[in-house]
């Protein structure tokens, strides 16, 4: 294991410490979304993935 | 009559105002993609080792997670802000320069950013004019992003490839998520500092960038 990856797997614990918090907080105060809401979001995503399965295609 | 006249000025203040931080923050991001490109070139240029994008995306995270927040709402926030966007292009060199070399270097180069313009424009299209609000989104993105993070830390010890093509694309996910999510933020009035709202965008397009640049150059170099 060299350096780099240990810097690496440092920062990425630091990070992770520094936005549990922030996280919690977020899961605690957010407000609930309706199965349409859900929809709304689900929806654009998985036209993403055939995006870039599209991009793959053409790579 | 007269309290009618005063909530429609008061909702045509809010939405002007709105619109304000909106352009600004388009504005603010539009400058700093373009300074992320010459940092980027120049690093390309001086042929800067791959250690540059490690210490540039820690560095970068570091001045945005502790120095930004404090000075978001003065001037100098602004110049916070290219200097994160600067230093994080910068890093970026090496990383083109790896992808360059490959024989289709230079068309994954191409698809990833013309594939991260159309998911950031699609999505952004899509909340302003459906204005639907996706606050809702705010604990499972968030949660979703500390997984990741828990996922790459694993995978530099596993060092199983599969697992980094699956964590770029669950990434891609979570990042076009908070493009929903910060979008619908600004127009909604959750968001007022156009600083921070540049950031948050800033960050969604630079790690889709880099998430699109490894799945495609791992399936791209597949045969």
């Amino acid at each position: 294991m060299d350096w780099m990856q240990i810097i690496s797997a440092l920062a990425l614990v630091m990070f992770i410490v520094v936005l549990f918090p922030a996280t919690r907080h977020m899961m605690k105060n957010s407000p609930k979304g309706t199965s349409s809401d859900w929809m709304s979001f689900v929806i654009p995503i998985v036209v993403i993935v055939l995006f870039i399965l599209l991009l793959v295609k053409l790579v | 009559m007269n309290q009618n006249l005063s909530t429609v000025s008061q909702r045509s203040t809010s939405a002007i105002a709105t619109n304000k931080v909106l352009r600004n923050t388009y504005m603010l991001l539009s400058l700093t993609l373009l300074f992320s490109g010459l940092t980027a070139a120049i690093s390309m240029f001086m042929n800067m080792p791959p250690m540059t994008y490690l210490i540039s995306v820690i560095g970068g995270m570091v001045i945005a997670m502790f120095v930004l927040p404090r000075f978001a709402n003065s001037p100098a926030g602004i110049g916070i802000v290219f200097l994160i966007t600067g230093l994080l292009g910068f890093g970026l060199g090496p990383i083109l320069t790896m992808y360059a070399s490959l024989p289709n270097g230079g068309n994954i180069i191409t698809l990833s950013l013309a594939g991260t313009g159309a998911i950031f424009m699609g999505l952004s299209v899509y909340v302003l004019t459906t204005r639907k609000d996706f606050s809702f989104l705010g604990g499972f993105l968030m949660v979703g992003f500390l997984l990741v993070l828990l996922a790459a830390l694993a995978n530099i010890f596993l060092q199983i490839p599969a697992m980094s093509l699956m964590i770029s694309a669950v990434v891609i996910m979570i990042m076009s998520g908070f493009i929903l999510y910060d979008t619908s933020r600004i127009i909604h009035g959750g968001e007022t500092n156009y600083v921070l709202a540049t950031i948050g965008l800033y960050m969604t397009i630079f790690n889709i960038f880099i998430s699109l640049l490894q799945i495609l150059g791992i399936m791209g170099n597949d045969d």
